[in-house]
């Protein structure tokens, strides 16, 4: 091939690759120039985004929960990639701009969307998806569920990108991750708030990720087993942590955290027992079970229905 | 030349990327191709004088909906209900469940709980001894959050596979001691939909539900229901009867897998 033409073949690349970036700006503005999602370094090497107390809307693009990171001295764990692969892509723009560190591990604590639709945004190079030993079963049968209900309320453009990625490394009982300088200890707990919770103590800062097995300010949300729950809380605040970051709520001190969220889950299951026990139909949890917790938490409304009735559901067996 | 092959499938996959044509069609009304599925397209009268149906305005835990169907006949008319169809127009398998009503068990009220994938409506038809159907229809708003119609607890459920539980509930104390009577039968089964793929084997996992289940009270029939996945897991049956002096209660339930449970009570003994 004579120089000439190779030269030319370079200049069609060349040409080819600036056509292709100016129509992927054009076509979609919002991914050339990703903004970093706001995270506070909550103890060297540790950061959380705290997300808002809301429900996942087009606006807020699904960013209600706290997602968070790890830096160790050769690698970064994530733990929870948010409620749309935008706010993933702006959790590892928020990464980039603080190390070149690969991001070994992205770690989900459960199966809810607002903690795994942003996972894809990490798919590639030589990250390891890791989460509780039922997880897969978890996403296998609510993620089409779960992307249909949200494309409803969060639009096309937000849910086309999301994939449902399941963990190829899975934990059942307790898993460490080293980071180079600083140890993970990931445990894998029985059914509770869901049945594929798991917890991340950070040994260096002392810092437990709880995911939704600790809610602050925000009502606790029940869709795995209310007495499982209790009983696993004793457990839970045996974690020789000193803070914690909760799955919704601000960073706060460990284990006295615990204690507003077992407030409520007592009440609810003395509520549900006793009804069950007088023989009120289900709809009855739904309409007064916990109302004495109504002034305590935020979305009250938008959840204690339904943590009733899934209770009334369990409850109701024993 | 791949190079340019490459630009080509690239700029038209950018092209794409910046169509992002909307999806918002107005979703098809699905209950006349229901009513011709379902009802053979006989006739449906409107049943607002003969039944009720009752379910929140808002599925809670689109896993358990609870809905009450309940008969508006008054006592002194001559038609009797002989069964009693319902419909999730918008679930994956709209025909929820189909109850048959014993001849002699007066049976007036149903309730049991139901899974909801959508924005829905509900119908709920009544056949009478007249032969006519009758209608009724409510609309439910599917649940938001990360609540979905699935098992919410794997392990469990499938702990409590087969079990069965009854339960009589106290009469009302100013009840006459032949009126009517509620109780509750409760059966541990998951109830699975079977529309879920394998993402591995990308495979659907086989449905496993409870098909049917068959109600006496000694050799008389009070109600059977023929059952699909929009059913609840672990199927609970909540309803009100005349009692015919029986003594006892029966319950036999077939699943998918041809499991057969049956379980026999005593009429006044409470709980299982």
């Amino acid at each position: 091939m004579p120089a000439s033409e190779r030269s030319d073949k370079r200049m069609t690349c060349r040409f080819a690759i600036l056509t292709l970036f100016a129509a992927l700006v054009a076509a979609i503005p919002a991914r050339a120039q990703q903004q970093a999602l706001p995270v506070t370094e909550i103890a060297p090497g540790v950061f959380v985004h705290v997300g808002a107390i809301a429900q996942m809307t087009q606006e807020n693009e699904g960013a209600i929960a706290n997602v968070g990171f790890v830096i160790g001295n050769h690698a970064v764990a994530v733990i929870d990639t948010g409620g749309s692969v935008r706010e993933g892509q702006k959790l590892l723009a928020a990464i980039r701009k603080r190390t070149d560190k690969p991001v070994r591990y992205v770690i989900n604590t459960h199966g809810h969307p607002d903690h795994v639709f942003g996972n894809a945004a990490f798919l590639g190079n030589e990250t390891i998806f890791i989460g509780h030993k039922n997880l897969p079963q978890a996403l296998n049968t609510r993620g089409p569920f779960y992307l249909d209900a949200f494309r409803k309320i969060m639009g096309d453009t937000l849910i086309d990108e999301v994939r449902i990625v399941p963990p190829i490394r899975l934990v059942d009982g307790i898993l460490k991750l080293d980071l180079g300088g600083r140890t993970l200890v990931l445990h894998a707990w029985p059914a509770a708030h869901s049945d594929s919770d798991l917890t991340v103590l950070d040994e260096t800062s002392k810092i437990l990720f709880a995911g939704d097995l600790v809610f602050i300010d925000h009502i606790p949300v029940m869709d795995g087993n209310i007495r499982g729950w209790l009983r696993m809380m004793d457990e839970l605040s045996k974690e020789p942590a000193e803070r914690v970051v909760p799955g919704h709520g601000p960073v706060s001190q460990w284990p006295t955290a615990l204690a507003d969220e077992r407030r409520y889950l007592e009440t609810l299951a003395a509520d549900v027992k006793a009804l069950t026990v007088k023989g009120a139909p289900i709809k009855a949890a739904a309409d007064t079970a916990a109302a004495s917790e109504r002034s305590r938490w935020q979305l009250f409304d938008d959840y204690n229905a339904r943590n009733a009735t899934a209770a009334f559901s369990e409850i109701e067996w024993e | 030349m791949s190079h340019l092959r490459l630009l080509c499938l690239l700029t038209l996959f950018a092209a794409a990327l910046g169509a992002q044509t909307s999806r918002a069609a107005e979703p098809v009304d699905p209950w006349p191709g229901l009513v011709q599925d379902i009802f053979n397209n006989r006739a449906i009268n409107d049943g607002s004088n003969v039944l009720a149906i009752e379910m929140p305005y808002r599925a809670e835990d689109a896993a358990i909906v609870p809905v009450t169907l309940r008969s508006k006949l008054s006592p002194d008319d001559n038609r009797h209900l002989k069964a009693i169809t319902l419909v999730i127009d918008q679930n994956p398998a709209p025909m929820a469940a189909k109850f048959e009503i014993g001849p002699d068990a007066r049976v007036s009220e149903i309730s049991t709980r139901v899974r909801v994938n959508s924005y829905t409506n509900v119908h709920a038809v009544a056949e009478l001894s007249d032969g006519q159907l009758y209608m009724v229809k409510t609309y439910v708003k599917a649940s938001g959050g990360c609540s979905a119609p699935a098992t919410k607890n794997v392990e469990e459920a499938r702990n409590r596979l087969g079990q069965m539980k009854y339960r009589q509930f106290a009469r009302a104390d100013d009840g006459p001691t032949n009126g009517p009577r509620e109780a509750q039968i409760m059966i541990g089964h998951p109830n699975n939909s079977g529309l879920q793929m394998d993402q591995v084997t990308h495979l659907y996992v086989p449905a496993f539900f409870i098909d049917e289940l068959h109600l006496w009270q000694d050799d008389s029939p009070i109600l059977s229901m023929e059952g699909g996945i929009s059913i609840s897991e672990d199927p609970n049956i909540r309803f009100t009867y005349v009692p015919n002096g029986a003594k006892t209660f029966r319950a036999e339930a077939k699943d998918t897998s041809g499991h057969i449970f049956q379980k026999e009570w005593k009429v006044d003994a409470s709980g299982s």
